[in-house]
This record gives C-alpha cells, structure tokens and sequence, in this order.
C-alpha cells in the first residue's frame, strides 16, 4: 500500500464514521437512541439490514472459499428469503404492535420474565463471542498481509467502531452503514471489472465460465441427501431457513435495524429488499472467487496464501521441504498451463475431442498441485500449529496486492473495513440496547428518567466494545472465519429460534414450560456438536425442533404449568 | 397480545406499482427466489 492507498481508506473511514457522528450529535431520547426515533426509509433499513449481516468476513472470505470449493456455498443464503417472508408477516407486525425495543422484551410480554432473561442472556453469549469474531478476522488476515501489529489494528479499527456508535446510537449505525455499503459495493464491482480485465487475452467469459466448470467450481447446487455433505439444496432451504429466521427475526443487531422503520410498510420492504438481493448479492462474491481461480490457472499463484507465514517457516528448520514442495507445486502448474492453452486453442478451433483430452490433463495437474499445496499446509501446521491449515481467506487479499492498481488497493481495504465496521457497530448497538432493557432497566434499576437509561445504553454500549476487543486480542482461530461465526450462530441460534416460534404460534404453551424446554434443547445442541460430525446449518433445526417439541412434553406433564399469555 | 390475532396492518398499502397487496409482495419474491435456485441449478448443469 502506498501514500493514495492509505489517503483512500483513511478517508472513506474516518470520513463516514466523522459523517456519522456529526449527523447524530443530537441522538437525545431513548426511542431515538435505540430505534432512530421510527423515521428510518425503507432503503437504508434495506441496505442497513444486508450491511449488518456482510461483515469483512463476508468480503474476506466467501471469495476464498469460492476459490477452493466454488459456488456451492451459495446455498447457504436458500432460506433466507422464506424466513424473510415469515418474519415480515408474522413477527414484525407483532414487535411493532407491542412497541418493544428489543425482541426479548416480547418474549417477557408473551411469557414471562425468566424467559425474557433466558432470551437475552442466550443472545449476549452468543453475540457477545460473534462480536470478537467480528472484529478479530479481518484483523488478523490484514495485519499479516501488511505487517501491521495485530493488537493496534484490533483497538484502533475497535475504538473507531465504539466511538461513534456510542456517541450516535441506532441512527449513527444506520446512517453509517448506507456509506459503507456504497463503498463495499463500488469497491467490489471494481474489483471485478478489474478482474475480468486481467483475464489472458483470447479467454471470453464464456471461457472463463466453462474452465471454472470443468474443474467442478461451477456446483451451484447440489441435490445430495448425504448429511455429512456441509452444503447442499436441502441444509441450504431447511437448515439455511432456521439459521436466517433465527438471525433475522431473533438476533437484537439485525431485529433493531427494522424496528426504526417509520412505519411497517417501510420496515417490510426493507426485509424484502434483502429477500431478492441476499443470493444474487452471495453469489457476485462467490462468482469473484471463482474468476479469481481461473485468473490463478494462467498466473503462477504462492503454493501457500498466507505468504507471511510460508516465508517464516521457510527461513527456519522445515525449509528445505516447503521449497522442495514449492518446486513441485510451480512445475505441476506449469504444465497445467501448458494443457490449458491447448484446451483453449482446441475449444476456439471447435475440437471438442481434443478440448476434453487437455482438459482432462489439465485436471490431473491440477490435481498434482493441489497435492503440492496440501503437503504444504501440512508441513506448515506441523512445524507450527498456531498457523491455521486453511489459507483460504488469504486469497482475495493476495489477488488484490499483486495485481490491483495503487488507489483500488486502498479502496478495496476499505471495503473490508466498512465491512467490519457496518456489522461491528449494529452488535454493539444491539449488546448495549439488550443489555439496557432487558437487563439493566428491567432488573437493576426500574424507575429512572429517559436521559439516564440513554447513558446506561451508551455506558454498555462501550462496555461491549472493550469485551469483544479483549476477546479478539486473546482470540486464536482455525478454520475458515466465516464458518467460525456462522458455527457459533447456529449452536445457539436454533434455541433462541425455538422460543419465539413457541410464543408466536403455540398459544397454550406457558413461560415455565418452554424455559425449561429451551435450557434442555441447549443443553442437547451442545451435547450433540461435541459428538456428532453432521453439517453445523442442522443444529439451527435440532435446537429450535428439541425446544419446541420439549415444550409440548413439559406442558403436556406438568398441568399445573398453566400457558402464561400477557398483553 | 395473542399471537392468534391478526396483524393490525396487513393490509396496508404496499406502495409498489402492480403490487397491491402484501401476499402479492411475498409470491413475486418466491418467483424470484425460485428462479434463482433454477438459473444455479442450469449453471451448474449446463458447466460440470
């Protein structure tokens, strides 16, 4: 990164997040400090929703992972629409109708308090640990990259975060997430009109479209019934559809964006917005990874990603391997090359008997150099274990560096840390709020003016801040960070989920019963993680169908257990 | 509150041209949804 680079994310960032705290300086009472005073259009509740749920990892990652397993991950975002649809109709109408802050607040209207606890405390746990995922995976991926000291990239990209959404509240997140968004989506469409520009002269996208196929990087969906299988129609439609029902309709950071809507058609419209973009939006990024794949068939790409940690280990003890490695690696991409020219010139010439024959031996040095890199991860992690086996969220980052020119290297870096910002400051606005409502104002102190709950909010919101810095500075990860936070989510996810489908549709169930039920469910999700090794998307339907069918069972036993439903 | 009740606003206007009413709102969006999962599944036919 050079001075522009720097001028452009240092602008965009502070710039937005000065904006931000400038605008919303008069953030006065609480309605309008946790709920944007309910004047919020349903465009930027659109945008505010979607900019919430794409963090940095989103940006970071998902191109990785379209890299090394193509689109398949795609099917992870089916559900969404069909539990935006069910949100829209059914819980949204209801949270207005009642005028809660947060989602809890209903569970404590429909139940009773205990489960209102239960609701929020499950949320602060699993949130709480999100945020530090949030804040800790960009971090870790840029500060390698551009040898900056991990800690002062945490506290400053944190500070910044807390700074404003304690200063503005709802409104401020709002307000800059609509930026950063529109610095995400003119970054990454930039990136890659800039990509297909670096694609060998003679490769049309069809082209580029039929290589990434014949290299099984175009299975957008797959129909398999193997529950082993992490992403397929079915864990996407049925398991994808409790995750995004959970976390759109339950999750306080996503149910606060909506509830500041000026009114229930704009806050509908809002979550419809994001019911047609959310897939198509998925796969543009998927689809970049997937280019960046076969831009890297023609350009030599590092055996390892994470070239930082390769380059280390390579100057101590296991060097001579990871060379050798290396050299085996380049000469099996070497020949790759060879081979795709041929199936390029034969594809041109309408020889589909040779295009398949250099094809095939493409495939099989690619096959070779994947060996060559998976020997390497190996050796890596043997030589040293704290360096994660996937490299994957290193790829875009890598592509980015080496071949986008100085300006857009700002920009896209920028990117991730809008993104990182967007989401980090709607879970902190949603910790702080949880925490003031259902917590502090509902237990600790009951009777006290609006100006003092708006400090309290702003005193947690901060709070939170400095918890998910402390954990992201503690924190040492494996496996993909966006699988990381989507594993965490759907362990508690399908509990939270059970209770409020418990409150909305099963009138006769009463707080005592579905409080139980609920700890049992959790209880059995974490047994079964712990256990089992199925796709993480099913504990989202286990946990939510173990509280609901508990719920029936303690009711049904416990007579005296009468349904407990308040106005 | 009973979750039975109606929601109050159902039938507040939508404001989109051609869509009325909300159940119209949310079929156009399974047809979209739909579509999409048909463009995936020809993609990945039409390219493995």
């Amino acid at each position: 990164m050079n001075a522009l680079d720097y001028f452009v994310l240092l602008g965009a960032m502070l710039g937005i997040g000065a904006y931000g705290m400038w605008r919303t300086r008069a953030s006065g009472d609480l309605n309008t400090y946790l709920r944007s005073g309910g004047h919020t259009h349903w465009l930027t509740i659109g945008l505010s929703v979607m900019a919430t749920q794409a963090s940095a990892i989103t940006f970071l990652s998902t191109p990785g992972q379209g890299f090394e397993s193509g689109l398949g991950f795609v099917q992870n975002y089916f559900g969404a629409p069909l539990a935006l649809i069910v949100i829209s109709a059914v819980f949204l109408p209801i949270y207005r109708r009642l005028n809660v802050y947060t989602a809890y607040e209903f569970l404590g209207k429909r139940f009773d308090q205990k489960t209102r606890l239960l609701g929020a405390a499950l949320f602060l746990v699993q949130r709480g640990l999100g945020a530090g995922i949030t804040i800790y995976a960009p971090a870790i991926v840029l500060s390698t990259v551009f040898g900056w000291r991990l800690d002062l990239t945490i506290v400053c990209s944190g500070s910044l975060v807390i700074a404003y959404t304690v200063s503005g509240g709802s409104p401020a997140v709002n307000l800059t997430q609509k930026y950063q968004i529109g610095v995400i989506f003119i970054g990454m469409i930039a990136a890659f009109f800039v990509l297909l520009a670096k694609l060998p002269a003679g490769l049309r996208f069809s082209d580029a479209l039929a290589l990434a196929g014949g290299f099984h990087k175009l299975e957008a969906v797959d129909f398999s019934l193997n529950p082993d299988k992490r992403y397929t129609i079915w864990t996407g439609v049925f398991g994808g559809m409790f995750l995004a029902l959970s976390y759109f309709g339950t999750d306080q950071s996503q149910v606060q964006r909506y509830l500041s809507g000026a009114s229930l058609r704009e806050s509908r419209l809002g979550l419809m917005f994001n019911a047609v973009f959310k897939i198509p939006m998925q796969f543009f990024v998927l689809l970049l990874g997937v280019l960046v794949f076969v831009f890297y068939q023609f350009e030599r790409p590092p055996v390892y990603f994470n070239q930082a940690a390769w380059q280390q280990q390579a100057a101590r003890g296991s060097g001579e391997k990871l060379r050798s490695l290396e050299a085996e690696f380049n000469a099996a991409h070497a020949e790759k090359q060879k081979h795709l020219q041929e199936w390029l010139a034969a594809r041109h010439a309408g020889n589909p008997a040779a295009a398949e024959s250099a094809r095939a031996a493409a495939l099989a040095a690619l096959t070779r150099a994947d060996a060559a890199r998976a020997a390497t991860k190996a050796t890596l992690n043997a030589s040293a274990p704290t360096i994660t086996a996937n490299d994957s969220d290193y790829v875009f980052i890598t592509f980015i560096l080496s071949y986008l020119p100085h300006g857009l290297i700002g920009l896209l870096v920028a990117v991730f840390f809008a993104a990182t910002f967007s989401s980090k400051a709607a879970e902190l606005n949603a910790l702080g709020s949880t925490t003031t409502i259902d917590l502090y104002r509902h237990v600790i102190r009951r009777e006290a003016t609006d100006a003092h709950y708006v400090t309290a909010s702003k005193w947690f919101t901060a709070l939170w801040g400095f918890v998910a810095i402390g954990f992201a500075l503690f924190a040492n990860l494996a496996e993909n960070l966006i699988q990381a936070t989507n594993i965490v989510g759907s362990v508690f996810y399908g509990v939270v989920l059970g209770l409020f489908l418990v409150a909305f549709f099963f009138r006769r169930i009463g707080g005592t019963a579905v409080f139980w039920a609920a700890i049992a469910a959790q209880t059995l999700v974490f047994a079964l993680y712990f256990t089992l090794h199925i796709s993480y998307l099913w504990y989202n339907v286990i946990g939510c169908a173990a509280c609901v069918f508990l719920s029936f069972v303690i009711q049904t036993v416990s007579p005296a257990n009468h349904a407990t439903t308040r106005e | 509150m009973t979750p039975s009740d109606p929601p109050p606003s159902s039938d507040e206007s939508t404001g989109l041209p051609g869509l009325r009413t909300w159940r119209g709102v949310y079929a156009a969006v399974i047809v979209i949804f739909a579509t999409w999962i048909g463009l995936l599944a020809w993609l990945t036919a039409r390219f493995s």
